[in-house]
């Protein structure tokens, strides 16, 4: 076994079990705890997958982002110094049973499609085989990612610059332009959903 | 920009995964989404409710990257990968929002209490 085989194995455990220790935990604090390994270990998974940008990006905006905000609204919202609200034990049951029901049809359906000879159809697809093999500038393919998704983003694509028919592949600058604004209805958005307001009876209609 | 496992041109370049194939990814993939979708359907916290979707996403994720490294996709799953995480940061933003003003009106975040539509 190499390094990147015991890597693998000890960052997909650590993800999986964290995210089953989600779903069993019934305090919420100790819920967004088990959610930091599991998001923690699915970036080390990244790492291995040579998605250096992205794996970066998932331990900044997730674990450093969302989960704070889980943990805010976790403690302006607790009603308790342990609050759990209870999920009945056969709703639980029920749901173990459907959710390992699911998973087993999920990784079926994995197991049997053959993705070596899938990716080797797609090869021969013409609209991938005409730059498979050109020379060209690739930093992305030593996992030095950050600059061809920056220019991706821009609407240049580096994996253009091998080929010699003159077609492009896709840019993403119209996508970047709405995660932009959305990213700011969002904000505009969520400090009015949460701005002080006078707190109204529980049972009255306000 | 062919990244084949099978490609020996490719396999210089790269990292070595051994034995670990696509499967195993879309395996772990498959496992958090099924939790996120367990703790979505269970809970009734809402926060917690949250942290499903969170998983959910992720799992989500694991197949993009996944598919980037392993399919001949190039850095395109990895890009909408980057815009998952993005939109969930947001989600997230509003889910709090709306949950922090269900407090202020309902004193509590069950969601088994948000019955004033008579859903």
């Amino acid at each position: 076994m190499d390094a990147t085989t015991i890597l693998f194995w000890i960052f997909a455990s650590i993800s999986c079990a964290a995210a089953v220790a989600v779903v069993a935990t019934q305090n919420v604090v100790r819920m967004a705890f088990w959610l930091i390994v599991s998001l923690g270990s699915v970036a080390g998974l990244y790492f291995l997958l040579s998605a250096d940008f992205v794996a970066a990006t998932q331990l900044l905006i997730y674990v450093g982002g969302t989960l704070v905000l889980l943990i805010f609204g976790v403690m302006l919202t607790a009603t308790g110094p342990y609050s759990q609200i209870r999920t009945s034990p056969g709703e639980a049951l029920l749901a173990g049973g459907v959710g390992s029901l699911f998973l087993a049809m999920i990784i079926t359906t994995v197991v049997s499609v053959d993705w070596d000879s899938l990716a080797a159809i797609q090869q021969q697809d013409p609209s991938y085989a005409s730059y498979a093999h050109e020379p060209g500038f690739n930093p992305a393919e030593e996992g030095n990612t950050a600059r061809p998704l920056g220019l991706k983003m821009l609407g240049i694509s580096l994996e253009d610059l091998g080929r010699t028919d003159g077609s492009l592949s896709h840019g993403y600058l119209l996508p970047f332009e709405i995660v932009s604004i959305h990213l700011l209805v969002v904000l505009i958005g969520a400090s009015y959903l949460a701005r002080a307001k006078r707190r109204s009876r529980p049972d009255q209609p306000s | 920009m062919i990244r084949l496992a099978n490609d020996p041109q490719y396999r210089k370049v790269l990292p070595d995964m051994g034995t670990i194939g696509l499967e195993h990814f879309l395996m772990v993939g498959a496992v958090l989404f099924v939790a996120g979708v367990v703790c979505m359907a269970t809970r009734r916290n809402a926060i917690g409710v949250l942290m499903g979707v969170e998983l959910v996403l992720n799992g989500a994720n694991i197949n993009f990257v996944a598919f980037a490294r392993y399919m001949p996709l190039g850095l395109d799953g990895q890009v909408i990968s980057l815009f998952v995480i993005v939109l969930a940061a947001a989600e997230a933003a509003v889910a709090l929002a709306i949950a922090l003003s269900f407090y202020n009106s309902h004193l509590t975040v069950d969601v088994d209490r948000g019955d004033r539509l008579q859903g």
